[in-house]
């Protein structure tokens, strides 16, 4: 439980790359996607932008998890796990998950790069998309991810990738 | 054992990793083995994809399809691969009544139906080497071989091309081969051989079946066909299809309900 609550902190970090890539590469023209301007959900849990996990998953089944482990506690609700910083070209990142039921309940990024201007204007709309976006695909339990062949280059932005990441 | 230190990636150990990633013929392979299995069965199978890169490639002048291409060399000078691959490529043109085309651009480039050749065979070297329950992903083209675990069938996203990180739909299953083609990645790169214009109806189309091999080049020929492939894979046992035209609304052949869920996120 444990390796797989880590597999889906690097899911996230992955998810994390591929949206900063994808931002920062194409700052001037993309309007934030509609799920940015609704941090208060409609009642769907993690999509909001508090920072703790969400109360509101089901049935908490921290059980017979002992955490223990650093960097892991678990409660009633789930289990949180916090992923080591990952230093990417724009800066540290660091990311928090909640675990419940084999699923993400809830996703809180610790740190991301802010160095400048532009950072935080670009996570003031990233973050809260990373959220939605990983709760969907985690919630889809895939293995592997198939869509138009892509390059090398492409790989990198793809779901394949985070998937790999969180593998390895 | 020096064959381990070939494959990047194996832990120092020698015990083998659950995954790799490899990048080999303009794209990135990836490997998930569930079953434990000699070191060496990985490392077999990564080589064997090198090969085919080194044979096949159009982008490397000395492979021996380039070299067959400028006249350099004649079909039986060619290792017997290159000739079941001109084969399989002939035999594939047939049955998709000229949209598949090993000269999509007048040169020869059997790219179409070498990838998924290539995937299904480093698959069954795996299977060969004790690996019963794997995937391997080249490019968003996958061969699933057994289950993801013991009564768990493989689950396999499909991307949805106009939401980049989203899916479009599931698919699962055993034994499986699951490809994908279309114009999202790579922009208007599939050529409708028919009508020589970029195939653009289609902003993706999956079919799933059992090898890799006709999964894939069937789907290019289904991308250039476009909304006519609907009809066209009626004419086809065993492959299902799920498409995403560049407008209006997905569709899907009947037989899809058995493979894939319908849509998520359409």
């Amino acid at each position: 439980m444990r390796r797989a609550a880590l597999a889906l902190v690097a899911t996230v970090v992955g998810l994390v790359l591929l949206l900063g890539f994808k931002t920062h590469s194409a700052t001037s023209t993309a309007s934030p996607p509609a799920a940015v301007s609704a941090p208060t959900g409609s009642g769907s849990s993690g999509s909001g932008s508090s920072r703790s996990g969400s109360t509101s998953s089901p049935s908490g089944t921290g059980s017979g998890q002992s955490g223990g482990t650093a960097g892991q506690s678990g409660t009633a609700a789930g289990i949180k796990v916090t992923g080591s910083s990952v230093g990417t070209q724009y800066g540290p990142v660091q990311v928090q998950v909640t675990v419940a039921n084999k699923k993400i309940t809830a996703v809180t990024v610790l740190r991301y790069p802010t160095s400048t201007g532009r950072d935080q204007q670009i996570n003031s709309y990233a973050i809260p998309v990373l959220k939605s976006e990983t709760l969907s695909a985690q919630n889809a339990n895939i293995d592997m991810v198939s869509g138009a062949t892509y390059t090398s280059l492409g790989y990198i932005k793809s779901l394949q990738s985070a998937l790999d990441q969180a593998g390895l | 054992m020096s064959g381990v230190a070939a494959v990047p990636g194996l832990l120092p150990t020698g015990r083998l990793p659950t995954r790799h990633v490899e990048h080999v013929m303009g794209t990135v392979v990836s490997f998930d083995l569930r079953d434990e299995v000699a070191p060496t069965v990985l490392t077999d199978a990564v080589e064997w994809l090198h090969r085919v890169d080194r044979t096949f490639s159009t982008y490397r002048s000395d492979s021996q399809i380039s070299r067959l291409d400028r006249g350099e060399l004649t079909a039986a000078d060619c290792d017997a691969d290159v000739r079941s691959v001109l084969a399989l490529g002939s035999a594939l043109a047939k049955a998709s009544h000229g949209y598949f085309t090993v000269r999509p651009a007048g040169r020869l480039d059997p790219s179409g139906v070498v990838k998924g050749w290539a995937i299904e065979r480093a698959s069954d070297i795996l299977r060969a080497g004790g690996s019963a329950n794997h995937a391997v992903n080249g490019g968003g083209d996958i061969q699933l071989a057994g289950e993801a675990a013991p009564g768990q069938p493989w689950r396999v996203g499909i991307a949805h091309p106009h939401q980049p990180g989203e899916l479009v739909t599931v698919v699962s299953g055993r034994d499986i081969a699951v490809a994908t083609s279309g114009t999202a990645e790579r922009g208007d790169h599939i050529v409708n051989p028919v009508t020589g214009r970029p195939a653009t109806e289609l902003a993706s189309i999956t079919l799933v079946g059992r090898d890799l091999t006709t999964v894939d080049a069937y789907a290019t020929a289904a991308a250039a066909m476009g909304n006519a492939a609907r009809e066209w894979v009626l004419e086809l046992d065993g492959i299902a299809a799920f498409a995403v035209p560049a407008a209006g609304a997905p569709w899907w052949s009947a037989d899809w309900a058995a493979v894939g869920s319908v849509p998520v996120a359409a």
